[in-house]
This record gives C-alpha cells, sequence and structure tokens, in this order.
C-alpha cells in the first residue's frame, strides 16, 4: 500500500504532495539551516512536532486555539485597494473599509510611490488625506512609506550610485556615497513624520527597512530615534527587508554595533534601543524548497526574535517572506497554516 | 493594537490591561458577540453594526477609547487641540 501523501506548497506556491518521512526531514533541514545561521537554538522536539501538526492539519482553512488571536498592522494598506485592485476609492474609504469590512486591527495611509523621498514633495497634501481617515476611523491609522536609500543614488538623486561604485573597486567612494544618503534619507523622513504627527497620526511606519542593506537600516534606526525625540506622542514601526541586513556599506554601526550580517533576534534590540514600538520580523521564503522547510527555517528565526524582544513583534506574512510562498495571488491553506505556527509556536504579537 | 502602540505591551499583556479595563475575561475580550455589546454600550465604536445612527464612529469613539484604556490618542489630542476643547 502507498503511504500517505499530503498536501502541501513549494515556496513558489505550487502543489506538493509530501509523505510524513519526507515533511519532517525538511522540518529538521530547515530548522538546522537556521540554526546554523543565525547562531541560535533550533526549535525543541516538541515544538517540531507542533509544526508538522500544523502542516498536515485537515482542512482548507487552520486556525488559531480560541484566546490566542493577535491583532494586525501592515504596509501601504490603504492603498492596496485602489492601486493594485484597480477599485476607485480614496484612501480614507480604504482605511474604512479595512476597518468596517476587513476587520483589520490598524492600516497605514501610505502613497502608491510607497517611500520617502518621493513624498516628501507630497508631504502636506499626504498628511491632509491621513487627517481626513483619522477624523472617520476608529482603529489606529499609521502613515507609512519606505526608506529606500537607493532612491538617493544619481542620475536621480543626489549621491554617486555605491551599486556602481563598488564593482568598479572605488570602495572609498562607495562608502561615502552611502553616508551621505543616510543623511539624506533620514532627513526627509524626519521632515514626513513632523508633517503627519502635525494632523495626529496615531503611529508612523518605516517599512521594508534595509532594503538597500545595512545603511538603509541605519536610516531607520536614526530616523525614529529623532522621530521618538521630537513627537514622543507619535509611536513607530519598524519593518524589516529581509531576514539578514546585507552589508552593502559593512562597517556602519548603531550604537557600537555593525549592522551588516544582523539576523532577527539581534534586530530587534537595536530597534528597541531606537525607540520603536514594534518591530515587524521579516524571513525570507526560498521558493525551491518546501512549505514545511520554509516553516521550520521561519519558526527557528522567529522564536529567537520573540524570545528576546522586549517590544511587540509583528511578523510579515505577505508574498514570499515568513513561510508564504512567492506569488502574487496567495493560497489560504498556506497563509492560515503560516498564520497559526507563528503565533502558536513563535508567539508573535501581531501580523 | 492601542497598547502594543502606546505602552510597548506584548499581546498577553495588552490583552490583560484592556480585558481590566473593560471589565471582562479574556475569553470574552476574544469573542465577538460579548464585544459587541460592549463596545456599544461604552460607545467604542461599532460603525458596522445597525443602528449605526446611535453607534460612536471615528474620532467620537476614539475619545471613549483615551478615556477607557487611560491611554494617550495622538490623532485625539490634536483634534482636541484644533477643536480647542
Amino acid at each position: 500500500m502507498e503511504e500517505k501523501k499530503f498536501f502541501t506548497r513549494m515556496g513558489d506556491g505550487s502543489i506538493v504532495y509530501m509523505t510524513e518521512n519526507q515533511i519532517r526531514a525538511d522540518i529538521e533541514e530547515g530548522v538546522k539551516d537556521a540554526a546554523r545561521r543565525g547562531k541560535i537554538d533550533p526549535l525543541t522536539d516538541d515544538e517540531k512536532e507542533a509544526l508538522y501538526q500544523i502542516i498536515t492539519m485537515p482542512g482548507s482553512i487552520v486556525g488559531v486555539e480560541p484566546g490566542m488571536q493577535i491583532v494586525t498592522s501592515n504596509d501601504s494598506g490603504s492603498d492596496k485597494i485602489s492601486t493594485k485592485c484597480g477599485i476607485p476609492t480614496s484612501r480614507d474609504v480604504n482605511a474604512m473599509i479595512h476597518e468596517r469590512l476587513l476587520g483589520c486591527d490598524s492600516v497605514d495611509i501610505g502613497y502608491s510611490d510607497y517611500n520617502y523621498k518621493t513624498v516628501k514633495g507630497v508631504a502636506k497634501r499626504e498628511a491632509t488625506v491621513l487627517k481626513q481617515a483619522l477624523n472617520q476611523c476608529t482603529m489606529p491609522l499609521f502613515y507609512g512609506a519606505m526608506p529606500n536609500l537607493g532612491f538617493y543614488t544619481k542620475p536621480d538623486g543626489p549621491v554617486e550610485n555605491w551599486a556602481v561604485l563598488l564593482p568598479e573597486g572605488r570602495i572609498d567612494e562607495a562608502l561615502k556615497a552611502q553616508e551621505e544618503a543616510v543623511d539624506h534619507a533620514v532627513r526627509d523622513i524626519v521632515y514626513v513624520a513632523e508633517q503627519m504627527n502635525d494632523v495626529g497620526a496615531d503611529a508612523f511606519m518605516l517599512d521594508t527597512s534595509g532594503a538597500a542593506g545595512d545603511a538603509d537600516f541605519l536610516v531607520a534606526l536614526k530616523a525614529t530615534e529623532i522621530i521618538r525625540d521630537r513627537f514622543p506622542e507619535m509611536p513607530v514601526e519598524i519593518g524589516m527587508a529581509g531576514e539578514f541586513v546585507l552589508g552593502m556599506h559593512g562597517k556602519l554601526k548603531y550604537n557600537d554595533v555593525r549592522l551588516a550580517g544582523l539576523y532577527p533576534h539581534k534586530q530587534v534590540k537595536l530597534v528597541e534601543q531606537a525607540g520603536a514600538s514594534i518591530f515587524g520580523v521579516v524571513v525570507n521564503t526560498n521558493s525551491n524548497r518546501s512549505f514545511p522547510w520554509n516553516m521550520a527555517r521561519v519558526c527557528t528565526f522567529v522564536k529567537a526574535c520573540t524570545d528576546v524582544a522586549e517590544i511587540p513583534v509583528h511578523a510579515n506574512v505577505g508574498m514570499g517572506v515568513c513561510g508564504l510562498p512567492m506569488c502574487e495571488n496567495l493560497p489560504s491553506d498556506i497563509v492560515s497554516r503560516a498564520d497559526k505556527a507563528l503565533v502558536e509556536i513563535c508567539k508573535i504579537d501581531g501580523l | 493594537m492601542r497598547l502594543q502602540l502606546a505602552k510597548k505591551m506584548k499581546i498577553n499583556e495588552a490583552k490583560a490591561y484592556v480585558a481590566e479595563k473593560l471589565g471582562v475575561t479574556l475569553e470574552e475580550l476574544c469573542d465577538v458577540v460579548t464585544m459587541s455589546e460592549i463596545r456599544e454600550e461604552k460607545g467604542l465604536g461599532l460603525a458596522h453594526v445597525e443602528p449605526c445612527a446611535e453607534a460612536n464612529a471615528g474620532m467620537a469613539a476614539k475619545f471613549k477609547i483615551q478615556e477607557i484604556l487611560d491611554i494617550k490618542i495622538n490623532s485625539v489630542e490634536k483634534f482636541r487641540e484644533r477643536a480647542g476643547l
């Protein structure tokens, strides 16, 4: 008799059927991979068993145990109905739809070109949209965008392009360019933050931090520190771009800690020091590996992060991160299993 | 969510805080039926449930949330300043 096979998916979203032994082997391998890379503790046998049970649980959609419900924050949330779905609604209406139809716990008002360099030029107008939405919504509303340091390079930005300089061996110039870009980006973010605080933003979101490497993460940390000092009534959430801070500069430090190479359990400590209220943890999905392998890695990294975090941790569970497949239309079988594992095994505080 | 932002509370601590302020159990806090009644009764915002005309929503609800949870909400404080309240 053929061994029973369970429905699951690969990291690109394609369907795959795996036996119990194959699933358990992939869980084991994923845990080891994360533990080795992050120099962190592996999941315990009980946690690996819990993950196996979640992966093979009957039902298309699964849910958390009663009482373990958590809250949600997001990025570019209020813009997705109009920009991504093509439904012509204004962002304040989108925010109300998130609150009253979709049951979200918060949402952010964000510009369709979701970065602070672009927003700077229209910050007052963006603040007006946020102000309207704040009057109508009950749930917390963020203003959100990405630091997106790459936008500060020539020809459309003010500094030399380090991605061009580095391959040419012009190392000192590449380092200097990144350091200059940090100053520009921090200034822009703080300027936008001031406009949003003036209209009473419930919180401020620095999303996809570290996308351009360690200098990009440094921007988020420095900007948060200034925002918390100047506008203490406006909390900040820092969400990451990836599980690992790329060393595009390599020497940058925050509070004497080198940023390059940090994994989530160390990222969160710096985010706390900067004064943020919430940390958005990210673990990348490998589209060539199975969901059991990816989710085992996710659980190992995220649990190590929540174990040491003193602030709430929200897992980024969108396309290609925290166990979700790298595809546009996300399957609810995997989304709900990833969410359940993150809540019950990793003890996250939000999604 | 408000407690995570305002006081950096982790989820279980935040739930316990809100439950105590509202006078409900943790089970009731996660129950949609109980919480609909509590939200309506205390004016905490229930704009999607009829009769909408009598329910608080938006800024009015946030004034109540700030008072009951004993936290500062930036949008409420800025609104209060602008309105001269």
